[in-house]
């Protein structure tokens, strides 16, 4: 390589520094300080101690809890999320409808955590609008019955509330893409209304429902604030252990709050890799 | 078509058979569809409801603050909450800044001069979305409180950290939105036509890249302020008096009030969001958020 070469090469790769400086600063090395943190125990040394620990029955059930949340949001934030873009999109309902929905899409999205927490507090905490008007009107005392919105069922009433618009935004595209042809083709060809969903149209949709699915069970597996906020941290999910672990409260252990950690980015980093490889193969189907 | 009655020896008669057939067809599929499209007005309004009774429920308990608007006036006069949203109004526009200038020119550089690097480039910026906020500041705070750049120990250290977190944060959309406003622009022919006419780097990269970029820039910028601004987990840790953190606080402490600054920082979210509609009208961006 003359100089001249090996200059270029240099300057070629100047433009990308400040970038993988950045990133490596405050992205890689925070990230492996918690890796190597999770390997050691309070004196610095070698030890797997930290992820035997977080086999414990206790670590487990949050764990569990995380999951649970996570996944019933985002079957539910799937289900109702695409039928809701569905009816908008091919229902046959005023186009006006769809570009409200979408805006207000991008925005509700976007509502999380503390204000979002409050708003549902006014309306199914103890008092909200809607568990008295359930009370008062309809005589229903949801409370009594062992109803709760610092509970499992609550947080994801709650959840549901930025993990529905997210579906709708992103599987939007995937439902435009049905393209009216197929349709009226399997109708000429004398398919019923079930043959073209089951034969048709779902085998198209579904890389992109699967794939919209494991990103919203990493959305609320991550999220943080709108927990905190409505239970004060007193539901057992991953991310409020963690917080509970650097507020350094009752049985603080920090190599296992690293190993909390770990745990958590292992399971974000499976979503997120089957659903980059989920997202290119339904990319076939939107050219 | 009548044409087709009492087995008329008109030429036509056959065609229109078939037409009477077909239309029948029609109008059963033409029931079926309306009876599809009450469903899917339920289905509609299902949602509707579920989105607004929890605003609606907001508003209604804020107005209940005596006398009327109290909960409004009461916000609004307390000099923390301007002071708190000023400063993640700031924090979020030099955020917006610093992840401008690292995004635009790697952003160019690997479609122009290191397209091998684009995958890695890609990895990194999806990164965030592996790496949630509370495990994000968690390893900041183990790395900065101590040894080479003791950041968390100054006040300044700590807004400079959180700078950081946030742009961290910023790198998805941010780099999604330029690099789909360079696919759309001919960056290779702007670049050599500027190189011809004897500008440098940085003159290409201010003068004629960003220039074009604006749409995709603003998008990218509003979307991060969306983020920013009302960001509890990171700005908590890291003890900055911010918005979200006095959000929380104000929810412990006063009756009315949350309602009132929920539903202004719901205002705020649809601000920005209907800015991004109005610049990008036709381009799309993926949203999602700090929860």
């Amino acid at each position: 390589m003359g100089p001249l070469s090996s200059r270029r090469a240099f300057f070629n790769w100047l433009g990308v520094v400040p970038f993988f400086l950045f990133s490596f600063l405050f992205l890689i090395l925070p990230t492996f300080y918690l890796v190597i943190g999770s390997f050691q125990d309070k004196n610095g040394a070698a030890t797997i101690q930290n992820y035997a620990d977080l086999l414990g029955p206790q670590t487990v059930r949050t764990y569990l809890n995380s999951i649970e949340i996570s996944a019933v949001t985002a079957i539910g934030g799937c289900i109702f999320g695409f039928l809701l873009a569905y009816a908008v999109i091919l229902g046959g309902l005023p186009r006006r409808l769809r570009t409200a929905l979408m805006t207000f899409s991008g925005v509700a999205s976007n509502f999380a955590g503390v204000p979002l927490a409050f708003a549902f507090v006014f309306t199914i905490g103890r008092v909200g609008l809607v568990t008295v008007f359930l009370k008062d009107v309809l005589g229903v005392n949801v409370y009594a019955a062992g109803f709760s919105i610092y509970s499992k069922i609550g947080l994801e009433i709650v959840y549901l509330y930025f993990q529905l618009p997210l579906m709708v935004l992103i599987i939007a595209p995937a439902i435009d893409g049905l393209r009216r042809e197929w349709r009226e083709a399997a109708e000429n060809m004398g398919a019923t209304p079930s043959q073209y969903w089951r034969l048709v149209a779902l085998p198209i949709l579904m890389p992109s429902f699967l794939g919209s699915a494991i990103l919203l069970f990493a959305n609320a597996f991550g999220a943080q604030a709108t927990a905190y906020a409505l239970t004060g941290g007193s539901i057992d999910i991953a991310t409020i252990a963690i917080s509970r672990q650097m507020r350094g409260d009752v049985l603080f252990n920090e190599g296992l709050g690293y190993a909390l950690a770990m745990g958590m980015v292992v399971i974000m980093g499976i979503s997120i890799g089957l659903y980059a490889l989920l997202q290119r193969r339904s990319e076939r189907w939107l050219r | 078509m009548t044409a087709a009655g009492g087995g008329s020896t008109s030429p036509i008669a056959p065609y229109a058979v078939v037409g009477e057939v077909l239309d029948k067809n029609r109008t059963a599929t033409r029931r079926r569809r309306s009876l599809g499209t009450i469903i899917w007005w339920i289905v509609f309004l299902i949602g509707v409801a579920y989105f607004l009774v929890p605003l609606w429920s907001t508003l209604s308990w804020s107005l209940q603050a005596q006398p009327f608007g109290a909960a409004y006036t009461n916000t609004l006069d307390d000099p923390q909450f301007a002071a708190t949203l000023l400063y993640s109004f700031t924090i979020g526009i030099i955020t917006v800044i610093v992840s401008i200038g690292i995004i635009v020119p790697t952003a160019f550089w690997v479609r122009l001069r290191v397209p091998q690097l684009r995958r890695l480039v890609e990895f990194i910026t999806l990164l965030p979305f592996v790496i949630p906020p509370i495990i994000l500041v968690f390893g900041l705070i183990r790395s900065y409180s101590h040894g080479f750049l003791p950041l968390t120990n100054t006040d300044i250290g700590s807004d400079a950290l959180l700078v950081a977190a946030y742009t961290v944060l910023s790198f998805p959309y941010m780099y999604r939105a330029v690099d789909t406003g360079l696919r759309s622009i001919d960056v290779q022919s702007l670049t050599e036509a500027s190189q011809s006419l004897g500008a440098g780097w940085l003159r290409i990269l201010w003068e004629v890249i960003l220039p074009n970029l604006r749409v995709s820039l603003l998008a990218g910028a509003f979307l991060t302020l969306a983020i920013v601004v009302g960001e509890y987990t990171i700005a908590t840790f890291l003890a900055r008096p911010a918005f979200g953190p006095y959000l929380a606080l104000i929810g412990g402490n006063k009756a009315y009030e949350p309602a009132a600054v929920s539903l202004i920082s719901f205002a705020l979210t649809w601000a920005a969001m209907g800015v991004i509609q109005y610049i990008g009208r036709g381009t799309r961006i993926t949203v999602a958020g700090a929860r």
